[in-house]
């Protein structure tokens, strides 16, 4: 089977509705396929990886340490959006440390988390065969 | 070209289906192969064979089984996420008597399969495109 660049862009929070959870799981299934993967968060879409997230006041599943699972699969370019980060008051610091193992480098631990500004990640998504919008 | 559809969004509520159906067809007139439909979100509502719209108004769902999007074998390409329509109450023969529920809903010309067909879509297909707010 052919590798493809494949994107998946979330836009939304984590639990005002359904799309974070529903692209997770696309995500974690695209895994499998051994495509190169991608992941880019904008907009609202930023909230899904911050920091410290609690669901009990609410009665929903908090699958927000699942991102920290990604790394194992990896899935270990995640794109943030500087600007929605800016727009948010919310800056590097308060989102959730994700990190991988880099194979090629004795295992050694590594960021997931790439900040970069609209303008480049536009550039990014223009080299994308397949971008799923969540 | 190899195209295949993502639709995120529910019947009537939301155009996202109508105007997949109508780029769909507008694709298939035009000598385009629709390789695969794939329902996600709720989008998977878009198979239920219980929709009763008033007489006067399209009929989303049999508009989408008119267009007899199928594979070499015969096998319907309308797929419908096994996940998302579990939890939205979704359900063909087999998921139902495997869970214990005594009815089904999902249209003949949809079948329910797995999100790795979704990605698969992706490979396969020229284009991928994905209609949803």
């Amino acid at each position: 089977m052919s590798t493809k660049k494949f994107m998946y862009l979330n836009r939304r929070s984590s639990f005002g509705t359904v799309y974070a959870l529903e692209s997770l799981e696309v995500v974690l299934i695209a895994a499998a396929f051994e495509q190169d993967v991608s992941l880019a968060f904008i907009d609202d879409g930023v909230y899904q990886i911050v920091e410290g997230q609690n669901t009990d006041g609410i009665g929903m599943k908090n699958f927000s340490k699942t991102y920290h699972a990604l790394g194992d699969y990896e899935i270990n370019k995640l794109y943030v959006s500087a600007e929605s980060l800016e727009e948010r008051g919310l800056t590097e610091e308060d989102l959730m440390p994700l990190v991988y193992e880099d194979e090629d480098d004795d295992w050694e631990e590594k960021p997931s988390v790439k900040i970069v500004s609209n303008a480049e990640l536009s550039k990014i998504m223009s080299e994308q065969d397949v971008c799923l919008s969540f | 070209m190899k195209i295949s559809i993502q639709i995120n969004e529910g019947p009537y509520q939301h155009q996202a289906s109508d105007t997949a159906y109508q780029f769909a067809k507008a694709a298939i007139e035009k000598g385009h192969e629709i390789f695969r439909v794939f329902f996600y979100h709720d989008g998977v509502n878009n198979a239920s064979r219980f929709t009763v719209p008033p007489q006067d108004d399209r009929n989303v769902v049999n508009q989408w089984a008119d267009l007899d999007i199928k594979d070499a074998e015969g096998n319907p390409e309308l797929v419908v996420c096994v996940a998302a329509a579990l939890r939205r109450g979704m359900l063909d023969e087999s998921e139902a008597s495997k869970n214990g529920v005594d009815m089904n809903n999902i249209h003949p010309a949809f079948r329910i399969s797995g999100l790795g067909q979704l990605i698969e879509a992706g490979i396969q297909s020229d284009r991928l495109v994905v209609f949803g707010d």
